[in-house]
């Protein structure tokens, strides 16, 4: 048997207007866990696509253990051992975890044509104990968490007995810990015989568990290297091509005084006794676990969802937003985590979307004024930068980092104090990252007061003043970044969970 | 990590039996408004109103059906009333031109009217992608024109229908009514396909996540048209029955009782917005609604009453809905340790 089981040569794909893969190649050897890295719209997710068959490349090979295949479809993709576990998980809430694995390729009666439930269960109930999975296989896909809904899909790819098993930004969502797990899993396969294509924007997924790495830059093949023999440097210069010599540019600017104070803020079956404050020209970090209830006391602050008790100060003075409109008018803004569902009406025009928010700024007596709304939307896109060809391009059209720009926009037509940035750079890729890092600096400098949910270390200790941990709904620890130290972050954010962990085992 | 498992499966059993409360809350609240009626009136709990209300509902229950399907993966199907009136326009004008026509060749001819229709609509939807309720919409129309075109705005009546053709819903079998008999039988083979066999399963997957059933290599646009032809099918078959039951085919045959349909459908608990429904669910609606239609007269409400007391009832349903499952979810809550 050949040591490569899949190679990729001169695959060029297009779409109307962009090139997506242009002559790009890669090989996957036998039992490897291989990292395939890049930017957003490197051509990654397109190249996943054509090993899978949603997409048939307009030219190119592919080849299966040495033999020229032609994969038509997902089907095909799935006869030849093919598996892909995509970015946002592709489950049915409502069917179960079962059904969920076996959907596509259940055993039947063939007189009856009825399911083989019993079958069907048994084997499940193997595949998630080799998964050491702790959920039923009756339970309802919808009740999982995130991390065990994956591992659902790795037991789909197992049930179909997959030789390759392609895995896309499957720890994005995930906490540390959950990563942990996911990585052994991983691990696992590989000691079975099973090749592994794991995406990541994550550097450290990538040390921690690839033997070699790809990475594609605007739809080109730039290399394959060992991972032990690429530094983290020579990396980040293979995907964007230039070299970043700081991630974290955090400016120092003077801070002023409090803009934001919470006090003791409660909410029944989601986070308890929350304090802390974040000044003018500062920047709070604030991280945990995911599920710690970081969200849960944002929306709180901002009025989506209320608080049971405690007390909520901007600038001195008690605020009771109800409604985000009243958080919005009193000047706070919120960036919520998942921007795109919550934040841009994609189909409109940039410019109808920064005044969205502050309408009645544009309007006299119910009617707009097209020409102010143009002018406020014109100067805050060029101070941000935002890369378009005039701000009436539809928002679908733009990048992920620049739709996050317009968003930023929203929110500074009004009369702003605090910012609250929901991980403002989730998914997005190391470009992307610096620009929005580069937005906030901008904010701090001009003397607002910015509250950061995130999850990624680096960045809590790169670009805050101070830190907030939380933990399992509580404040576990506040820190002065300038002190604080990844393990004592980490120690914060989950001794508890650590110890039940060590307990068990 | 045995602690975690049991917590797990106790988490998952709640989820369940939450689920399943909405069925014991459905027949509760049917047994209590079988009380009330036969409170106002003796009658109410004898077997031939039993029997007339079964059979009131059995066209009801047999358009249910399909139309569950239809909801399940998360589509509408508005030209079932239009479908209705075509298809038993037409088997009465046959039987017209053929008196002697055997009622089964009747009742196939009006299925293939439906098929012909519900295949057209599913062409749409699934191979076109019109929206739905468009779809529908547009051949609803079309299909009401063409029953009027069709009989030149004239009735089929009672006098100018065969014996046999009538007897179709109005002759029982070992005792039990035609169209009750019909309508078991469509339950009972429909509960099989949605529940136990692959087809079922991925019509549910398409309405749960239509993007990764795409992903997955299920033939979702095969799927789709399946639901909507076979949506026609049984309201092809429905209309013949209704023609047969009332002894009477006209343009305006069945106008509007897609919404009763519905109606029964979200009665039962089955998600307008697609992926879940249980045939457990739809039964029990199906009743409740008939009992609404039939029951009320018996108690001497006025007419005018009915439609408003429907209309509550659908409401204070999907009502109690929201507020179980919001009750389940503050439950689940308080459980959780901080």
């Amino acid at each position: 048997m050949p040591e490569t089981i899949l190679e990729l040569r001169d695959i060029t794909k297009t779409f109307p207007g962009v090139r997506a893969l242009d002559g790009v190649r890669f090989e996957l050897k036998r039992g490897e866990i291989h990292a395939l890295m890049g930017e957003n719209g490197a051509g990654k997710s397109t190249l996943i696509k054509v090993i899978t068959g949603v997409y048939q490349p307009d030219s190119g090979e592919i080849l299966l253990d040495g033999k020229s295949v032609a994969i038509r479809g997902p089907l095909d993709s799935q006869r030849l051992g093919i598996a892909a576990i995509y970015q946002h998980v592709t489950c049915y809430p409502d069917l179960s975890v079962a059904e969920n694995i076996f959907i596509g390729h259940e055993k039947v009666n063939p007189v009856t044509r009825g399911i083989r439930w019993k079958e069907l269960y048994a084997r499940v109930a193997e595949l998630l104990e080799s998964l050491d999975a702790d959920f039923d296989s009756k339970a309802l896909m919808g009740n999982l968490s995130v991390a065990q809904q994956q591992i659902v899909e790795i037991a789909k790819a197992l049930s179909s007995n997959a030789r390759i098993i392609i895995m896309d930004e499957p720890t994005a969502p995930l906490t540390k810990r959950e990563s942990e797990d996911l990585y052994r899993i991983a691990e696992g396969l590989r000691d079975r015989g099973v090749s592994i294509i794991f995406i990541s924007h994550r550097l450290e997924d990538m040390y921690r568990l690839a033997s070699r790495v790809t990475v594609f830059r605007d739809a080109h093949f730039v290399g394959t290297w060992d991972v032990d023999k690429i530094s983290r440097d020579e990396l980040i210069v293979a995907m964007v091509g230039r070299s970043i010599t700081q991630l974290f540019p955090k400016r120092k600017v003077a801070i002023g005084e409090e803009a934001l104070r919470v006090e003791a803020l409660s909410r029944t079956g989601y986070f308890k006794d929350v304090s802390f404050s974040v000044r003018k020209g500062e920047i709070l970090a604030m991280t945990g676990l995911v599920g710690a209830g970081r969200t849960e006391v944002c929306e709180a602050i901002y009025g989506i969802t209320k608080a049971d008790s405690g007390r909520i100060f901007l600038e001195g003075k008690e605020l009771r937003a109800a409604h985000p409109s009243e958080a919005l008018a009193k000047g706070i803004g919120y960036l919520p985590e998942d921007r795109l569902k919550q934040g841009l009406v994609l189909e409109w025009a940039i410019a109808a979307n920064i005044t969205l928010p502050s309408l009645e700024r544009f309007s006299r007596l119910g009617w707009m004024n097209r020409r102010d709304e143009e002018l406020k939307a014109r100067e805050l896109s060029e101070r941000l930068e935002v890369k378009a060809n005039s701000v009436h391009d539809l928002v679908a059209t733009l990048s992920g980092g620049n739709q996050q720009k317009v968003i930023v926009a929203k929110l500074l037509v009004g009369d702003m104090k605090v910012f609250i940035l929901d991980e403002p750079t989730k998914g997005v890729d190391v470009g992307a990252k610096a620009a929005i890092f580069e937005i906030m600096n901008g904010l701090a400098a001009a003397g607002y007061a910015i509250v950061m949910v995130s999850s990624e270390m680096v960045e809590v200790l790169g670009m805050s003043d101070r830190i907030v941990v939380m933990r399992e709904g509580r404040v576990s620890a506040t820190l002065d970044t300038a002190s604080a130290t990844q393990e004592t972050i980490l120690s914060a954010a989950m001794t508890t969970a650590t110890a039940v962990a060590t307990e068990n085992a | 990590m045995s602690g975690e498992t049991k917590a797990g499966a106790t988490r998952a059993r709640v989820m369940r039996s939450g689920e399943s409360f909405r069925e014991l809350g459905l027949l509760v609240f049917i047994v209590l408004l079988s009380a009330a009626f036969q409170l106002r009136n003796h009658r109410f709990f004898t077997i031939a109103n039993i029997e007339d209300l079964l059979t009131n509902t059995a066209i009801l229950g047999i358009l249910a059906v399909g139309m569950m399907l239809v909801l399940i993966t998360g589509g509408i199907d508005l030209s079932i009333g239009a479908t209705i009136a075509l298809a038993g326009m037409t088997s009465a004008l046959t039987g017209v031109a053929i008196p002697n026509i055997n009622p089964f060749l009747s009742i196939l001819e009006g299925m293939a009217v439906g098929l012909v229709i519900g295949s057209v609509i599913g062409l749409l939807v699934a191979r076109f992608k019109v929206l739905p309720i468009i779809a529908t919409l547009g051949m609803m129309n079309i299909v009401r024109g063409l029953t009027y075109i069709e009989s030149k705005g004239q009735w089929v009546s009672s006098y100018q229908m065969s014996a046999k053709f009538t007897a179709l819903s109005t002759g029982t079998t070992l005792g039990v009514n035609n169209l009750v008999l019909i309508a078991v039988v469509i339950f009972a083979l429909f509960w099989y396909f949605i529940n136990h066999t692959r087809t079922g399963r991925r019509i549910y997957a398409i309405g749960s996540n239509p993007e990764a059933a795409d992903v997955s290599g299920i033939p979702r646009r095969r799927l789709l048209w399946l639901v909507y032809a076979t949506m026609g099918v049984l309201a092809g078959l429905a209309g013949v029955l209704w023609v047969s039951k009332f002894a009477s085919a006209q343009g305006d045959t069945a106008l509007g009782y897609e919404l009763n349909v519905i109606a029964a459908c979200v009665l039962g608990g089955i998600s307008i917005s697609g992926g879940s429904g249980k045939v457990s669910g739809l039964v029990l609606g199906t009743i409740l609604l008939g009992m609404l239609n039939n029951a009320l007269p018996l108690i001497n409400v006025s007419p005018f009453w009915q439609q408003f007391i429907q209309g509550v009832v659908i409401l204070a349903a999907v009502l109690t809905n929201v507020a179980v499952k919001r009750n389940n979810q503050r439950l689940a809550l308080r459980k959780r340790e901080i």
